[in-house]
Order: C-alpha cells, then sequence, then structure tokens
C-alpha cells in the first residue's frame, strides 16, 4: 500500500525524523489557517494524490499544477478552492485523473545540498541496508550506474541493529561535519528505528537537504511497508486510501483474492501466484495480452470464485477469459460451481476457455458440460491459451 | 535415496488441532507418511484421530516420539516462535507451510538459526514430498500441502517457489511415465530457509537423483546464484522455468517475494543466465517435462 506525503510526514513526526513544516487541509479555511499559523515562511501548496508529476499537472477545471508557491494566507485559500473536490490530471494518473480531497501546505525549503538516503531489506543477506549518496534529487539508479563509488551500502545485523560506528561511517562518506554530522547522525537513528517498527520493505528520502539556516531535514519520502505484517500496524492500516487504488483491485481484496489489473484483453483466473503468472506469461507467449494477474488461493469457495468472476467481467477490455486450475487438493467441482453461478447471473458476453486439472476434475468437468454454458474445454495450459487467443482475435 | 526426507521420516505437525493443520494431517496419514505427534499448546494428552498423540511442546513432542521432522501450520502472528521452538527441540527439518509471515520475524529467525544443526525450508511454501512405491505413490513422506496422488516414485528431482506450478511439472513428469525423487518447495517469500542452490547440491549428491527441474520466478538472484553454481559443479542434466515474464515491475505478484526490481531483475534476465549456465529453459509452463526429457536425452 501507499501513503500520502502528509500522512508521511506524520510518521517522520511521530519518530522525529525532522522534515520541513506542514499540515493538511480539507477546506480553504483549513488551507489559509495552516498558512497564518506558518507565517513568516515562504509556503506552497500541495494536493494529495498518490501520482507523481503534480507540479506539472492540470486539473480538469483549466487551473494548472497542483503544486504552487503561495504568498499569502488569502492565496492559500484561493488555490485550495481551485483545487480541492477538483480532478488532477498528471502523466501518471492516465486521462481519468484522481480527485483531489487534500492539500498541505509546507515549508518551501531553501536547499544548500541534496543527498540520497534509504533503508530497505535485503534479500539475499537476509538483512537491512542502508543506502547513502551524496547525488541525491536524481534517479538513484542512474547515479548507481554512471558513479558507482557515489554510492555507500552499509549492512545492518539483524539483531544487534544499527550501530554508532556505522553512522559515522555514513555520516562521513556523505562528507557532512560539525553539526550537520550531529543532525543527520541523529536523524539517520530515528529513521532506523521507523523503519523497523513500522515493518518496513523499503523507506527512501530522495531528497535529504541541508538547508542554509543550518538544517537537515527529509524533504520527499518513499514508504513501502510489509503487506505481511500490517496485522500488527492499524495505525498505518488507517491510512490506506481505498480512492487511489483501482476499484477492481479494492473488489478483489474484499473477497480475500489476489488481483493485479493489467492492460490486456484476455482476463484469467488461476489458483497459486506462480500459477497465475504463468499463465499471463504462456497467454503472452501464444499471441495474446494478459488483462490481470488473478490468484484465487488454495482454498477458494465457490462465492470468491463467483466474485473473480464479475471483477473480471467488470473490465471493459476483457474480450475472453482463461480459467486454469490445478486442483492438486482444492475440490475442481467447487471451481466448476463458482464459474457457472456466476456465468449464469453475468449472461457470459465473451468466450471462455476452461483448463480443469486435479482433484475430482471428472466431477468439475461433468457441470460445466451439464450447465448448458458455452464453455471451450482444454487439456493442458497451452492447449488453453492457443485457443483463448484464437478466440479473442 | 531420495534427498531430506524418505518414507521412515518421523513427522511431528505444529498447529495439528487447526482447520488447515487437521486437514493436511489427515492427508498425510493417508498417503503412508510416519505422522507420529501433533502440538497444540493447551491441548496435551489428547489425540488426532484417535491416533496421534498431541503434545503441549515440541521438546516433549520430540523426546516420546522420536520425530525429526516438524510441519509448521501455525498462524503467521505465531509462526517465528514456532520455528525457533522446533529448532530449540532439536528438531533436524523444519517445514513451515505458513503464508504471510511479517518479513521482519523471518530476519530474525533466519539468524537465530545460524549454526544450529537445523534445516529450515519455507516459510509459504507447499512442503517437501518424496514419493512412496505403492500406488499413486502411496507410502511416501509427505510433509505439507502437495496432492500426494499426482507423484510417483523415480529419479528427477524438483526444486521450486511455487507450489501450484510444482505439481505441474510433477503432473507432467509422472503422465510421461517418469517419477521423482524428492519434490521440494521453498516457498515464495523474500527470506526463507533453504535456496534453490542448497537444493541442488543435495540432488547432485543423491545417487537417486539423475536429472532435475527447477522452477523459478521474478524478484531477487537466487535462481541466477544456483544456475552459477550447477555451471561449475553440477553434472545432471537441468531443465528450468522462469514464471513473470509479463509482470509490470513494482507490484507484488501474490507472493511476497515475487517483484521485479531493477532492469536486470526480469523474467528474461533470469532465463537468459541460466540458459548460459547449461540450463535447459522451458519457453511454456507447459513444456517442464518435455524439455527436461530432450536435455536428458531419454
Amino acid at each position: 500500500m501507499n501513503i500520502h506525503e502528509y500522512q508521511a510526514k506524520e510518521l517522520f513526526d511521530r519518530f522525529q525524523v525532522p522534515s520541513p513544516k506542514g499540515k493538511v487541509a480539507s477546506t480553504p479555511a483549513e488551507a489559509e489557517a495552516a498558512a497564518r499559523e506558518f507565517a513568516g515562511s515562504s509556503l506552497v501548496i500541495k494536493a494529495q494524490v498518490h501520482a507523481g508529476g503534480r507540479g506539472k499537472g492540470t486539473f480538469k477545471n483549466g487551473f494548472k499544477g497542483g503544486v504552487h508557491l503561495i504568498e499569502s494566507p488569502e492565496q492559500a485559500a484561493e488555490f485550495a478552492a481551485k483545487m480541492l473536490n477538483e480532478t488532477l490530471v498528471t502523466v501518471q494518473t492516465g486521462e481519468a485523473g484522481r480527485l483531489v480531497r487534500k492539500v498541505m501546505i509546507a515549508e518551501a525549503v531553501d536547499i544548500t545540498h541534496e543527498y540520497y538516503l534509504a533503508i530497505l531489506m535485503d534479500r539475499s543477506t537476509c538483512r537491512p541496508v542502508i543506502v547513502a549518496s551524496t547525488e541525491g534529487g536524481m534517479n538513484i539508479e542512474d547515479v548507481a550506474h554512471n558513479t558507482p563509488e557515489k554510492i555507500v551500502r552499509q549492512f545492518i545485523h539483524p539483531i544487534l541493529g544499527l550501530q554508532a560506528y556505522e553512522v559515522r561511517k555514513i555520516t562521513a562518506s556523505l562528507g557532512l561535519t560539525g553539526d550537520f554530522a550531529k543532525q543527520f547522525a541523529k536523524l539517520l537513528a530515528n529513521l532506523y528505528r521507523l523503519f523497523l517498527e513500522c515493518d518496513c520493505s523499503m523507506l527512501e528520502i530522495n531528497p535529504l537537504v541541508t538547508t542554509p539556516d543550518g538544517r537537515v531535514l527529509a524533504l520527499d519520502a518513499k514508504f513501502g511497508f510489509d503487506d505481511n505484517a500490517l496485522y500488527r500496524h492499524p495505525d498505518i492500516v488507517a491510512m490506506r486510501d481505498k480512492e487511489e487504488e483501482d476499484p477492481r483491485e479494492v473488489a478483489a481484496s474484499e473477497y480475500d483474492l489476489n488481483y493485479i489489473g493489467l492492460d490486456g484483453n484476455i482476463a484469467c483466473l488461476v489458483n497459486g501466484a506462480g500459477l497465475a503468472m504463468a499463465t499471463m506469461d504462456i497467454i503472452q507467449h501464444y499471441g495474446g495480452e494478459p488483462a490481470n494477474f488473478l490468484d484465487v488461493g488454495g482454498g477458494a469457495s465457490k462465492e470468491q470464485v463467483s466474485a473473480a468472476f464479475k471483477i473480471i467481467l467488470g473490465d471493459p477490455n476483457v474480450k475472453g477469459i482463461m480459467i486454469n486450475i490445478f486442483g492438486g487438493i482444492m475440490d475442481c467441482n467447487v471451481i466448476a460451481e463458482g464459474v457457472v453461478a456466476a456465468a449464469k447471473e453475468t449472461g457470459l458476453p465473451i468466450p471462455l476457455v476452461v483448463r480443469l486439472e486435479g482433484n475430482n476434475v471428472d466431477a468439475g468437468k461433468a457441470t460445466l458440460a451439464a450447465s448448458g454454458i458455452n464453455i471451450t474445454a482444454a487439456s493442458t495450459m497451452a492447449d488453453a491459451a492457443q485457443k483463448i487467443v484464437a478466440l479473442v482475435n | 535415496m531420495s534427498i531430506l526426507i524418505n518414507e521412515n521420516t518421523k513427522v511431528l505437525i505444529q498447529g495439528i488441532t487447526g482447520s488447515f493443520g487437521a486437514r493436511h494431517a489427515s492427508l498425510s496419514l493417508a498417503y503412508g507418511t510416519k505422522v507420529v505427534a501433533g502440538v497444540t499448546p493447551g491441548k496435551g494428552g489428547q489425540f488426532f484421530e484417535n491416533t496421534v498423540p498431541i503434545f503441549n511442546g515440541v521438546a516433549e513432542a520430540v523426546r516420546e516420539t522420536g520425530a525429526t521432522a516438524s510441519a509448521i501450520f501455525v498462524p503467521p502472528p505465531f509462526a517465528a516462535d514456532a520455528i525457533l521452538e522446533a529448532a530449540d527441540a532439536g528438531v533436524e527439518l523444519i517445514v513451515c507451510i505458513t503464508e504471510g509471515i511479517p518479513v521482519m520475524d523471518m530476519m530474525r529467525v533466519k539468524e537465530a538459526l545460524k549454526g544450529l544443526p537445523v534445516r529450515l525450508v519455507g516459510p509459504n511454501c507447499p512442503g517437501i514430498v518424496t514419493p512412496g512405491y505403492g500406488e499413486k505413490s502411496h507410502g511416501g513422506c509427505r510433509i505439507g500441502i502437495a496432492p500426494g496422488y499426482i507423484h510417483k516414485r523415480g529419479n528427477v528431482g524438483v526444486v521450486s517457489r511455487s507450489g501450484t506450478l510444482t505439481y505441474e511439472a510433477v503432473f507432467q513428469l509422472t503422465q510421461l511415465g517418469y517419477g521423482q525423487s524428492t519434490c521440494v518447495g521453498i516457498g515464495g517469500d523474500p527470506i526463507n530457509g533453504t535456496n534453490h542452490q542448497e537444493v541442488l547440491e543435495m540432488f547432485n549428491n543423491d545417487p537417486e537423483t539423475e536429472a532435475i527441474i527447477m522452477i523459478g520466478e521474478i524478484g531477487g538472484n537466487a535462481e541466477v546464484e544456483a544456475a552459477r553454481w550447477a555451471k561449475e559443479h553440477c553434472k545432471k542434466p537441468i531443465a528450468g522455468f522462469i514464471a513473470g515474464a509479463t509482470a509490470p515491475p513494482g507490484r507484488r505478484m501474490g507472493h511476497a517475494g515475487a517483484i521485479v526490481g531493477g532492469e536486470d531483475d526480469t523474467a528474461e534476465a533470469k532465463k537468459r543466465i541460466l540458459a548460459e549456465c547449461g540450463i535447459a529453459v522451458a519457453e511454456t509452463p507447459s513444456d517442464m517435462a518435455t524439455t527436461l526429457l530432450a536435455r536428458w536425452g531419454k
């Protein structure tokens, strides 16, 4: 899950990671009050959506830019009125854009130098790694490619945690001295604590800046959370903004289905994550374009299968469906009954190819055959993929 | 021979009274596996299906029954503790089926197990099967959730991160008349106990295993490291498959570990390196067994 910029600021505040002053607002009056509170600083107003490219975006009401410098509290209210409850279109949102329901009033910071700082879970060493660079504010993959010597990595012991000498090493590698070094050391220790205590998978600050007035601040941050650990972080779950997510994915998550929408026109319904990925691959191998990843899991119920079917059919791009089930333990007849129920309810306007294999497969095939629904049976994955591609084209 | 487990392995099941654990304990018993004990704190003294004694702790279960392997079916918040308890009790092989364990928990567990005489397989894995010689491979050792009946005893080793893709490969082999020595599901999480390379090493040393299927997916570097090791050390024919060629970058594809990271971390890049290391790469998941047989000269 992703979080908003103002929510990232909330987490930074809680863990005492310094960032520019800022406040979130849902109405023009709140925006004006926030701007008044920070009087004396130069300020910006920022539309709160998950998509990037906000500054260069355009609102559907014609107002240009999702990020603006503001010169007075009155102007904060004026700009907020043009942004709030309006739809912002950026390079990342697609034509539909995103409805802006909150804005952030934040301090515009003067910058002396930009750095890069991140903490991630490294899978090959099974421990967290801190990545830092003097080359902040740009794409870190470009830095890694062009000037790899300008990136330092420090692996952290999984149980002992971050040590003082490790902080000193990173601080020195960034060339920070004096009070900047002290501030940075404290920031890094707090950031590591945030990473551990919030079960982050990734925490990236780009840029981290020093300012002419002597501060070290986290200017822009990206958070990744471990989905498996969300059960112990109700406060982070509460930050989830379903309005920012693909509605098909939100619907799927309500039925405990693993669904990811893609751009193709052949939908698939599969049990098991690996088999679901492989099914997408084989559709493409035979010249089709997969419309989604969908794993109904190892113990799917008739209701889940039925819900999955409706989510697939709700995608207007979908021109055909391939069902691929290897029911090792799972009862193939349960899948068949779910498919029949959903197909009868929706009328099944498009071709459907089914490959069933495994436990109770004969009963499953009989259920499909007796249903009177127009289903193309397939014997193997390859057979199924070739058939659905031919039917759709 | 086989690797990790055989028909005489004594298995205990942690979480045997939960619905998931109970269902698969029953299936393993029906397959002929020697399930000798169950563990559920607070339910010691009871019996599972009137035959398998249940203990409050793993240490007691090991002492009373001589179990050497454990299958873990406990829910995610308690799984790390269950693994550490099994290791502390001297269990040699821990197979953790549980899906959804926080990565930070596994990071600490992995570190804590270092240096101990224990092997962890999983978590978030289908488990291990060494097929038996009976009808539909009855009489084998089944630890976990794989369907036993699709197997056949034979000479192909299978290692995979994905459950259903393993079943697909096993089913293809069995239908073509080729059995398996052992099938190992190592799990789809970013931090797991045993990796592809370690399983390849065991297959390489196992006289019964003559050929190997290795199934991987996007995310991480484990398949590539295994392939590089195999190029230098493995004398047995290997077929490989990598799932996720069509996965969009940055999205978790069901498995917590299945995420395309940077440019080098794609299915295409992995397939290319596997092929460079002498592994026969299956074009599609339907061809895993036939690709192996072609390489094996069958």
